[in-house]
C-alpha cells in the first residue's frame, strides 16, 4: 500500500459525467437496453458489497448469492402472499438476508483462506438446496412467479421500465454512498488493514473476528437489499438465483472489474450482465463464451481491469 | 424395522457414490489446496464417457476403463495447462475450474444432448439378493464393494508405498518435499489425474444407479463439499467416514423431512465446524 498513487483528478469528473449519462440516457435508449442496465445495476449493488469482504477485508466469501437469494425470495414471499407494500419488503429482505448471514458467519469465519471459500460456497448451496426443496414455502423448482411492481402512490406506472429503472437508480446511488461511507470510515480502514497484515492489527489491539463478522453482515444486508429489488425486477424468484452459477458469477464480477474498487465491482456488474445477455441472443453456445471469459480473467486480469488500467497509467507515468 | 435397514442399505450404497466423487475431491485439495469446481464435470463426463462406451461395445467393464483414462487425462491436461503456476491463488483457481466446468458443461450438452441417460447393466447386476425379508440389489452391493476396494487400494497407496510417502510429504510441505529430491510438480499432475479418474469411475457407476443429466454436475458438488469438510480436506479416511455421515443423513433426510433434503447436510457441517474447523481427520 506504500506505493505512490496514480492522480486522481480525473475521478470527480468522471463520475460526474458518469452520474449524468445514468440519469438522461435510458429514457431515449431502447428499452431493452434500460431493462439491461436496471439489472446491472442491482447486480452491482451485490458485487460491490461483496468486494467489501473480497477485495477490502480479504474474505473469499463465495456464498454471496444464498443472502442475495433470501432478501428475493423474502419479497417474493411477502408480496404474493400478504400483498406487503415495498417500505416492508426492503425492511425485511434486509433483515432476513442480514440475520441469517449473522447466523451463519461463525462457520466460515472457525476457518480461513481457501477453507473459508469452500465453506461459504457449501454453505449457499444448503440455501439453494432449501429454496429447491421447500416446496411449501419456495414453490421449489417452479419458483414464485407474478410479483407485481411495486406501487408507490406515485403518479408514475412502475410497470412502465424507464420509471423502474429510476426507483432502481435511487436505490443504487444511496448503496454506493453508504458503501462508500463505509470504506472511508475507520472501520473500513480497519478492514483494510486487516486484509494487508491480520498480525499487526491484532498486535495493536484491534478485534479482528468481531471486524469481520460485522462486515459479513454488512454485506449480506446489501446483497439483501438487491434481493429484493431483483425480486421485483424479476417478477420471478427461482432456485436458479442461489445456485453455484449465480455465486461465481458474482466472484467473476469482483475480479474482472478489479478487488479492492467499488467502481471495479459496480463495472464488473455492468460488464457481465450485459456480455451474458448479449451472447445469448447471438449465439447458443453463451457458456462457452463464459467459460472462456472466466478462464481468460483468471490467467490474464487477476486484478481485474481497473488493476490493468493501474498498470497501464504507470507505465505511462515512467517509473 | 424394514424402512430402517433399506434406508440404511440406500444410505450405504449412496456413500459408496460420494466416496468416489469426495475421495478424488480430497486428495485434490490435499495436495494442491484448490476447490475444483469441474469435479461434478469429471464424474458427469465419465458418466456420458461410459454410457457411449456400452451403447457402442456392450461391454460394462470396458465403459469403467475408458473413462477412468479418458477423464483421467482430462483431468492431467487441465492442471498441466491451466492450474500449474496459480497455487496458492485460491480466487483465480477457482475461476479457472468454474471455467472448465462451464465449457465441459456445454460441450456435453452439445455431444449427448439435454436428455437424462441411463446406462444399460448387465443382467446379473441388475437382480437382487434375498436375504429374510430383505431384497439387496447386486448393482449396489457391486457399488458398495467397489467403493471399499478403491478405498483399501488408495489407503495402502498411500500410507504403506513409496509413492504415496512422497504424496504426504508433498501434502504437508511442499516446498521442503522438493528440497528434498521429490518431484512435487509431477506428484500433483497424479494426484489430480487421479483424483479426476475416480470421479469418472463414480460417473459411470452413478449413471448406471442413478442416470446423468445436464446440471446434475452442480447438484452433486455440495455433496463432495460437504463430504471432505466433515472429514476433513485432504484426508482419504476423512472423505470415508464423511461419506458414510452424508450418504446415512441424506437418505434418511429425504425419507422423512423431504423438504429440508438438502437442509439436512447443513446441520452435520455446522456441528462438526463448531467442534473441529478441520474437520474430523483434517490437520490444524
Amino acid at each position: 500500500m506504500t506505493e505512490r498513487r496514480p492522480s486522481r483528478g480525473w475521478m470527480l469528473p468522471g463520475l460526474g459525467i458518469l452520474l449524468a449519462v445514468l440519469i438522461l440516457l435510458p429514457p431515449i435508449l431502447p428499452t431493452y437496453v434500460t431493462i439491461l442496465i436496471t439489472q446491472s445495476l442491482i447486480f452491482a449493488i451485490v458485487a460491490m458489497s461483496l468486494d467489501i469482504l473480497i477485495g477490502y477485508t480479504g474474505l473469499g466469501a463465495l456464498g454471496h448469492a444464498a443472502f442475495f437469494a433470501i432478501g428475493a425470495y423474502t419479497t417474493a414471499i411477502l408480496v404474493t402472499k400478504h400483498q406487503a407494500p415495498l417500505s416492508s419488503t426492503l425492511l425485511w429482505s434486509i433483515v432476513s438476508a442480514a440475520g441469517s448471514s449473522a447466523a451463519v458467519a461463525f462457520l466460515p469465519l472457525r476457518a480461513s483462506g481457501i477453507y473459508f471459500l469452500m465453506i461459504t460456497l457449501a454453505i449457499s448451496m444448503c440455501v439453494w438446496g432449501l429454496a429447491y426443496r421447500w416446496v411449501s414455502l419456495t414453490g421449489g423448482d417452479n419458483g414464485i412467479t407474478g410479483i407485481p411492481r411495486p406501487d408507490l402512490g406515485l403518479p408514475w406506472a412502475m410497470n412502465d421500465a424507464v420509471y423502474f429503472y429510476y426507483l432502481i437508480l435511487v436505490f443504487f446511488l444511496i448503496c454506493t454512498v453508504l458503501l462508500f461511507l463505509l470504506i472511508r470510515s475507520p472501520f473500513g480502514k480497519t478492514l483494510v488493514g486487516i486484509r494487508d497484515s491480520e498480525t499487526r492489527m491484532k498486535v495493536l489491539g484491534y478485534n479482528i473476528w468481531l471486524h469481520k463478522y460485522l462486515a459479513f453482515v454488512i454485506a449480506g444486508a446489501f446483497a439483501g437489499l438487491a434481493g429484493c429489488l431483483y425480486a421485483y425486477y424479476n417478477s420471478f424468484v427461482g432456485p436458479n438465483d442461489a445456485n453455484l452459477g449465480i455465486c461465481m458469477e458474482l466472484l467473476l464480477m469482483v475480479i474482472l472489474g478489479g478487488p479492492g474498487t467499488l467502481f471495479g465491482a459496480g463495472l464488473g456488474a455492468f460488464i457481465i450482465t450485459f456480455l451474458k445477455n448479449m451472447v445469448s441472443v447471438y449465439t447458443e453456445r453463451w457458456l462457452m463464451v463464459m467459460a472462456v471469459v472466466y478462464i481468460l480473467t483468471a490467467l490474464y486480469a487477476p486484478d481485474g481491469i481497473m488493476g490493468l488500467l493501474k498498470k497501464f497509467q504507470k507505465r505511462r507515468q515512467g517509473p | 424395522m424394514e424402512f430402517w435397514v433399506n434406508q440404511a442399505f440406500n444410505g450405504i450404497s449412496y456413500a459408496a457414490l460420494l466416496f468416489l466423487l469426495g475421495g478424488g475431491f480430497t486428495l485434490i485439495f490435499g495436495v494442491m489446496k484448490i476447490v475444483n469446481i469441474a469435479h461434478g464435470s469429471f464424474y458427469l463426463m465419465g458418466g456420458y464417457v461410459g454410457y457411449t462406451v456400452v451403447l457402442l461395445t456392450g461391454n460394462f467393464y470396458l465403459a469403467f476403463l475408458v473413462a477412468c483414462c479418458v477423464i483421467g487425462g482430462l483431468g492431467m491436461g487441465m492442471e498441466r495447462l491451466f492450474l500449474r503456476g496459480l497455487s496458492g491463488q485460491d480466487l483465480r483457481q477457482m475461476l479457472i475450474t468454474m471455467g472448465i466446468a462451464l465449457f465441459l458443461q456445454d460441450l456435453s450438452l452439445v455431444i449427448w444432448g439435454g436428455n437424462p441417460l441411463n446406462l444399460a447393466i448387465p443382467s446379473y447386476l441388475s437382480q437382487s439378493i434375498q436375504w429374510g425379508n430383505f431384497y439387496f440389489p447386486v448393482l449396489r452391493i457391486f457399488m458398495i464393494g467397489a467403493a471399499a476396494a478403491l478405498f483399501v487400494v488408495l489407503w495402502w497407496f498411500q500410507e504403506k508405498t513409496k509413492v504415496g510417502a512422497m504424496v504426504r510429504a508433498a501434502v504437508d510441505n511442499a516446498e521442503m518435499s522438493e528440497g528434498l529430491g521429490i518431484n512435487v510438480p509431477l506428484v500433483t499432475l497424479g494426484v489430480f489425474g487421479l483424483g479426476a479418474l475416480l470421479a469418472g469411475f463414480g460417473g459411470v457407476v452413478g449413471c448406471a444407479f442413478m442416470g446423468i443429466y445436464p446440471g446434475l454436475d452442480f447438484e452433486l458438488l455440495p455433496y463432495a463439499f460437504v463430504v471432505v469438510i466433515i472429514g476433513g480436506m485432504g484426508s482419504l479416511p476423512g472423505a470415508l467416514v464423511g461419506s458414510l455421515v452424508v450418504g446415512l443423513i441424506d437418505n434418511f433426510g429425504k425419507a422423512l423431512f423431504p423438504e429440508l433434503s438438502y437442509f439436512t447436510l447443513f446441520a452435520p457441517m455446522a456441528v462438526v465446524l463448531a467442534v473441529r474447523p478441520t474437520g474430523l481427520f483434517g490437520k490444524g
